[in-house]
């Protein structure tokens, strides 16, 4: 029996969260370090998904839409800037009963404290400032972005490519990858239909001249569109090249097996 | 897999982005869309209207302070949503605290659900699957995962030996596999 095959069994209940005590330790021990375990779980975890999706059938009450609208009307989305404080002013003395050496010592704690708040409300004023610039610069930024993917991926959007008159278009694609952040956008268009049984995948050549790593399954629309945003990469590759191959139709997730369509090269 | 315009995965994708910047029309067209797959899991597995209602509300309200949890590269919504339903239904029924958080959750899904129908024809194949299964093997399977009971609950509570009801459990997951590649 393999290492693999001694965990099998746990992998199962430890995706349905039934795996307890040692078992439940040993096979996470076993997790860290086996990411072909890891991948296994995930995909237990995915089919067991699609059991919960069979019990769809009864609605909830028009009630529970009414309290989740009305709770999300009073809830503000972004989190509030604390209202500056007012300014205090320190209690009058009215107790005959202090000495006036006492009254005065605590005049004076009482001037400086006032002060004191004076500066750390000014202090406090100019952050106020600083920070709500900042966070205005960057929801701009945030927002300038969301309209950028919003025109991309939006099926509303026309998609017109244009080439040489009299020239047939021909099927293209563009990655735009950031290995830091493992982002991937990849648009192409012109492709032909698929035949029956197939799909296309994108892969990812690493620099270092690893095996290929699978980056997307996609199937185009009637005029030959499609789009993959990032897809699960792993971390800091560098990429030689992007290719799109035709495959079978659960596609092929180790190494291409079909026919390359398009293929780039990085810079 | 995520496919080409016009597909479900892509309008889930433009809701949520359009829920990030605060729209509640968005926010409401996805309650509409996926009110009665979560509701449905927590009814399930708490068998209370009033007790699935707080989950529906607990979740989606969870979505709208952070839609950023949804990350479409790694599973669809429907799915990930009927997953977190659960989750959060197993934590109700036990009377425990929430262990994960919406963001935590990932699922990989291989169908991809590109209109109703996709779903429909998955769901009709796992039913089948389930009913083609013997009794004591869906059972195991049903007890696991819609009642969120440990496999030694299940041994105890069925008089098998524990062994058993794991490669039970094993077993009925792997002929879901079988049905879902075919």
């Amino acid at each position: 029996m393999s290492v693999h095959e001694q965990f099998a069994e746990d992998l199962a209940l430890y995706a349905l969260g039934s795996l307890e005590g040692g078992e439940r330790q040993a096979l996470e021990a076993h997790l860290e370090g086996c990411a072909s375990c890891r991948r296994e779980l995930e995909v237990s975890r995915g089919d067991l998904s699609l059991l919960a999706l069979t019990t769809a059938g009864p609605k909830p009450p028009a009630r529970a839409r009414q309290r989740l609208m009305s709770a999300i009307a009073k809830e503000p989305r972004l989190p509030a800037i604390a209202p500056e404080p007012q300014p205090r002013f320190w209690p009058s003395f009215g107790r005959p009963a202090l000495g006036w050496i006492a009254a005065a010592a605590l005049a004076l704690v009482c001037i400086g404290l006032v002060r004191q708040n004076s500066t750390l409300q000014r202090d406090m004023a100019s952050l106020r400032v600083r920070f709500q610039n900042q966070f205005n610069d960057q929801e701009g930024k945030l927002e300038q972005a969301n309209e950028v993917v919003t025109t991309l991926l939006d099926p509303e959007s026309t998609k017109i490519e244009l080439v040489a008159v009299g020239n047939k278009p021909q099927p293209r694609g563009k990655a735009i990858y950031q290995r830091r952040t493992r982002n991937l956008i990849f648009l192409a268009s012109n492709l032909p239909p698929l035949p029956a049984q197939r799909i296309y995948e994108l892969w990812l050549f690493p620099a270092s001249g690893g095996a290929p790593i699978a980056a997307g399954l996609f199937k185009p629309d009637a005029r030959g569109s499609a789009t993959v945003v990032n897809p699960p990469l792993p971390e800091g590759v560098e990429a030689k090249s992007f290719v799109v191959t035709l495959e079978p139709e659960s596609g092929s997730h180790e190494a291409p097996r079909g026919t390359p369509v398009i293929v780039g090269m990085g810079e | 897999m995520l496919s080409a315009d016009g597909d479900a995965m892509t309008s889930d994708q433009a809701l949520v982005t359009a829920i990030r910047s605060g729209d509640q029309g968005a926010m409401a067209a996805l309650y509409d869309r996926f009110s009665s797959i979560v509701y449905s899991v927590a009814l399930r597995v708490l068998q209370d209207t009033g007790a699935a209602e707080d989950v529906l509300q607990d979740i989606f309200m969870q979505l709208w302070r952070n839609p950023g949890a949804f990350d479409a590269s790694r599973g669809n919504m429907a799915a990930w949503l009927s997953v977190i339903a659960r989750h959060r239904a197993i934590d109700a029924l036990r009377r425990r605290r929430p262990e994960s958080d919406i963001e935590d959750v990932v699922v990989s899904v291989e169908p991809d659900f590109a209109s109703d129908a996709d779903r429909s024809r998955t769901m009709d194949k796992i039913r089948g699957a389930l009913q083609t299964m013997p009794a004591p093997q869906r059972s195991a399977l049903e007890m696991a995962y819609f009642e969120g009971l440990t496999h030694s609950e299940i041994a105890e509570k069925t008089g098998e030996p524990l062994g058993t009801i794991k490669t039970r459990i094993r077993t009925g997951l792997l002929a879901l596999r079988k049905v879902l590649a075919a």
